[in-house]
């Protein structure tokens, strides 16, 4: 009944009943050193900008007037207009930025160094770095609580989140996870942390404040091997009722309940699929596929696929401007 | 956290320290043993590969590095205890000696015949062994045992990962060159059992006696430059010439030198490895990043062979919460196990055989070829399981 409902709102977004959106779509491409920025509204590129060596994963400001992006061989963080499109500063990351999650007030900006075993806090108006958590191996996915106090990392070798006080600087937990975990995600509610692994091919949804998972989600998929199911990116709805897993190889963004932990679907989307982005009222997501070298477009109501636009070589993060 | 730690102290000081509270927060100390024998060795053929001595150890420590990294979270410390054997030296009874001291969990980077030695010791019963340098055959097969791992892919492992790509490329006509020593008949024989099992055919087999010798020779190249094209000549009409040379005495010559304009594969040019400097795919960069930090040189297929050893080590510690041998052992070989290797997937070990399951990379000198299992090569259970001895193929019998 309400896939029915949600149906006929998502078929009244795609006729135009609804006024398009002026987004503006920014992907890194880590091959081309470059950023590609996309029309949120005729889904055309806009225009690709070079920016620093491998760049990976992208933020926006709070005020979306500054995208932050991870110059991983650049051992540096570049700060472009939105505007503009002109990169207009850079700020020190530690060694080989891989991602980051900027603080719900704006700053700090958290990053993890992946060849360092380092999270480095940066103040992005000083410009400098402000302290450095030591954390596990290969340091990648960070997602920061609503209120902000409390960070979390993943780091990928040692198969853990660590939950960081981001008053102190310091760790107050580690909790488990399955191996390989690339993204941390808070639920809006601030109640719990989505971890995806992609060797384990699991997320682990963690309680954020007893810190134990209460739930692993696996993921099956008919005619891919189970090998092939990698999940990378992750994000939850605002409204809490929707998570979509990005699985990587298996070319797959998975569609989960969020309340009730499902998986509801499988949507077929580029090759190699990892981060993941909605646009600001989340009608729609869009899913970086680092193999066909595209991104795809996904109508978040209706729960389709409706559009792939070619980017750059390999794309890897994706950003959103309203 | 901080709260927890002092409720405990506080009740040790008491004398109320409850055993749930201690394990929470006592270590855990899990030593592992390296054991190895200097063996002497020829000179790399290549003056561009730089000799090593300790190659495989490296791959251990920093698998121990990486482990006590974790380990500072789960309150789980790890230690190498490395044991080179001198040349004239007794590998037994330095396992003994090992054993003694309380280690349980042993990387051997010994050749297949010392290898059971210590694995058949009544000691090694109570042991896991993880071998991380003989590639033979018959130790997953008629020579396997139930208290030994192989990290290190065997050679049908290796050859079955290169057919795939030749038989793929439509390279499927090969002439093989065996040189004469042992392991060159092993690996020849894997690429023969590979031919057959991936519809490739052996059109003729050459055998070349290297003679052994200096190593360097000035204007040597002249010489060279007109042996490899008589040797080659009159062959079979071939696609691919596949080399068996595992101690690197003459494969490398046989490059630009053939009869007939064919590319060279096998232990040269094209190789089917475990681990090579070029891969850099799944995070490899990473890997291959903090090993040169670490070591001051490449990863080699043995360093990787060991890091995933210890790594696997940790990875069942991690989730058993005890070193305890039977608990481990038993995690690392049951269906919850699985340890990321930078290959993709996570690395099994078979129940059948306690070989791990790997991808194999395809390398030329300078760059990664392709990995295998090639699209297409398709598996009941795993496509991994389409490279070596599966489970219907295998004559081991475990005990």
């Amino acid at each position: 009944m309400n896939g029915y409902l949600a149906a006929v709102l998502g078929f009244a977004v795609a006729t135009g009943v609804l006024p398009a959106s002026a987004e503006t779509i920014f992907v890194s491409n880590e091959k081309d050193n470059s950023v590609t920025i996309l029309d949120g509204a005729t889904l055309e590129v806009i225009k690709t900008v070079p920016v620093g060596q491998r760049p990976r994963g992208i933020t926006l400001s709070i005020d979306n007037k500054f995208l932050y992006i991870c110059a991983s061989d650049d051992n540096h963080v570049e700060v472009m207009d939105t505007t503009t499109y002109e990169i207009v500063r850079t700020l020190p990351s530690g060694p080989d930025p891989e991602l980051f999650v900027l603080s719900p007030s704006g700053n700090p900006l958290y990053i993890a160094n992946e060849d360092d075993n380092m999270v480095t806090v940066v103040d992005v108006e000083a410009g400098n770095a402000i302290a450095e958590v030591p954390v596990g191996v290969e340091p990648e996915g960070m997602g920061i609580s609503p209120d902000g106090k409390i960070l979390v990392n993943t780091s990928e070798t040692t198969n853990m989140a660590h939950f960081i006080d981001t008053a102190t600087h310091e760790i107050v937990d580690n909790v488990l996870v399955d191996s390989r975990p690339r993204f941390a995600e808070f639920t809006a509610d601030g109640k719990q942390v989505w971890v995806s692994a992609e060797i384990g091919g699991t997320v682990s949804v963690i309680d954020a404040a007893s810190r134990k998972v209460v739930k692993t989600i696996g993921f099956e998929v008919p005619g891919v091997n189970k090998e092939a199911i990698q999940p990378v990116g992750v994000r939850v709805t605002k409204d809490l009722k929707l998570a979509f897993v990005a699985l990587g190889p298996a070319n797959r963004v998975a569609v989960v309940d969020a309340q009730t932990y499902e998986v509801k679907d499988y949507l077929l989307v580029g090759q190699r699929v990892w981060q993941l982005a909605f646009n600001a009222d989340q009608s729609r997501l869009y899913t970086t596929n680092g193999v066909s070298n595209d991104i795809s477009v996904i109508d978040v109501a209706n729960l389709e696929v409706t559009k792939s636009i070619t980017v750059g070589n390999q794309p890897w993060g994706v950003a959103v401007t309203p | 956290m901080r709260d927890t730690r002092f409720l405990i102290i506080f009740a040790a000081a008491i004398g109320l320290l409850s055993s749930s509270a201690q394990a929470q927060e006592q270590q855990i100390e899990v030593p592992i043993a390296y054991l190895t024998q200097r063996i002497k060795s020829l000179p790399p053929l290549s003056l561009v590969d730089q000799p090593t001595t300790d190659n495989g150890l490296m791959g251990a420590r920093l698998g121990i590095e990486d482990n006590n990294t974790t380990g500072k979270f789960t309150g789980q410390h790890f230690l190498l205890n490395e044991s080179v054997v001198p040349e004239s030296g007794d590998v037994t009874a330095t396992f003994r000696d090992l054993y003694a001291k309380g280690n349980r969990v042993f990387v051997i980077d010994l050749p297949a015949g010392q290898l059971l030695t210590v694995a058949d010791l009544p000691e090694a019963k109570d042991a896991l062994l993880f071998n991380v340098r003989a590639k033979d055959d018959i130790l997953r097969n008629d020579q396997c045992r139930a208290n030994v791992l192989h990290t290190v892919p065997n050679y049908a492992m290796l050859a079955d990962g290169l057919a795939q790509y030749l038989v793929w490329k439509r390279w499927s006509n090969w002439l093989l060159v065996a040189g004469t020593t042992e392991d060159d008949r092993l690996y020849a024989e894997a690429l023969r059992h590979a031919a057959e099992k991936f519809s490739a055919t052996i059109v003729e087999e050459r055998v070349f006696d290297a003679a052994p010798g200096s190593r360097r020779t000035d204007s040597g190249h002249a010489q060279i430059q007109k042996q490899m094209p008589v040797f080659t000549q009159d062959a079979e009409d071939y696609d691919v010439l596949v080399v068996s040379d595992v101690e690197d005495a003459f494969g490398e010559y046989l490059q630009y030198r053939t009869w007939d304009p064919r590319p060279v594969v096998g232990t040269h040019g094209l190789v089917p490895t475990a681990w090579h400097r070029s891969q850099e795919q799944w995070g490899a960069t990473q890997m291959q990043n903090r090993f040169a930090r670490f070591a001051g040189r490449w990863m080699t297929e043995r360093d990787y062979a060991a890091w995933v050893a210890v790594r696997s080590v940790s990875e069942a510690t991690t989730h058993t919460k005890t070193a305890d041998l039977a608990a481990v052992s038993a995690y690392i070989r049951g269906p919850d196990f699985g340890v990321a290797g930078f290959k993709g997937q996570k690395l099994t070990f078979r129940e059948w055989d306690g070989q791990l399951r790997q991808p194999i990379l395809l390398t030329t000198a300078r760059t990664l070829v392709s990995v295998s299992p090639q699209e297409g090569f398709l598996h009941e259970f795993s496509e991994l399981d389409t490279l070596g001895f599966d489970r219907p193929d295998t004559t081991c019998e475990l005990q």
